[in-house]
């Protein structure tokens, strides 16, 4: 059953993904072409998406646990580090090179184009990279 | 690559608020936040009992997309015209720094807003800032895309 939520769960996302137009770099490249022709667009998914979740959210944290799960596995850091600014400031730049963020690019993979392989594949890398740089910087403190 | 795109807010408000659902079913049935730059990341190193929930989410993504577009047709259209540089420049970009930041437009932007988060607040600023000047950077200054 955890699977089929996950499942459920990420169909409705990249359908919600597709119909709100976060699949078309050149319109998530519109909405932060803010001194050009500004698209505002994105702001509604935002809004939309921002919404409900919240509600969702506000009805589940009552409940002791998950339907499927033994526990909710929320984010437990509350500190605004350095990595976590580092981290934003340069995803946003390859967002702003590209126009694709980590669940459109998926979404995306269902064109089968060989660009979206190409961003995904350099983003998994990406993902590995940070990974492999975290462990040897735990191994070699300094 | 066309500079202008049409305002859509009535499919862009409707395509958020499946995100929103989404997000909310998948705290609900697994307790799970719906990042997807994490849920990919993790999936990418699984752990023993925490890898089929990721891979069955990470696959609905192009399913559903595609389950609509059947439906649709292109809708918003899709344009990228960007050199092989570029794409994977970029995407080392979205992947490390997602990585290192603990999460892209789904975990801090959707799911660490609703949940009233200091920390997501602080990301999702950064990386609309970072995000709007590179473009401005490419489009306005050096005249690319």
């Amino acid at each position: 059953m955890q699977i089929l939520g996950a499942l459920v769960s990420g169909l409705l996302f990249g359908a919600g993904l597709f119909l709100s137009g976060m699949t078309n770099p050149a319109k998530v490249l519109g909405f932060l072409d803010v001194a050009g022709s500004w698209d505002p667009s994105l702001a509604f998914v935002m809004g939309g998406a921002l919404g409900l979740n919240a509600l969702a959210y506000a009805a589940t944290r009552r409940r002791p646990r998950p339907l499927f799960a033994e526990s909710f596995a929320l984010p437990t850091l509350r500190d605004v580090d350095r990595e976590l600014m580092a981290g934003a400031g340069l995803f946003g730049v390859g967002w702003g090179l590209v126009g694709l963020c980590p669940g459109p690019a998926l979404a995306n993979l269902s064109r089968g184009e060989l660009p979206v392989c190409e961003f995904v594949a350099a983003m998994a890398l990406g993902m590995l990279l940070r990974q492999a740089q975290r462990l040897y910087s735990v191994k070699v403190p300094g | 690559m066309s500079l202008s795109t049409s305002f859509t807010p009535g499919w862009s408000l409707a395509g958020g608020a499946l995100i929103g659902l989404a997000a909310g079913l998948l705290l609900l049935c697994d307790g799970q936040v719906a990042g997807v730059s994490g849920i990919l990341g993790r999936a990418l190193t699984p752990r023993r009992g925490d890898f089929a929930w990721r891979v069955a989410f990470l696959v609905g993504l192009p399913l559903g997309a595609a389950m609509v577009s059947a439906v649709t047709g292109p809708l918003h259209g899709f344009e990228i015209t960007h050199t092989l540089a570029l794409l994977v420049g970029g995407g080392l970009l979205v992947g490390f720094g997602t990585s290192l930041g603990s999460g892209c437009t789904s975990g801090h932007g959707v799911c660490g807003l609703a949940r009233g988060s200091g920390r997501s607040l602080a990301a999702t600023l950064t990386f609309m800032a970072s995000g709007a000047l590179t473009v401005f950077v490419v489009r306005h200054w050096l005249g690319i895309s």
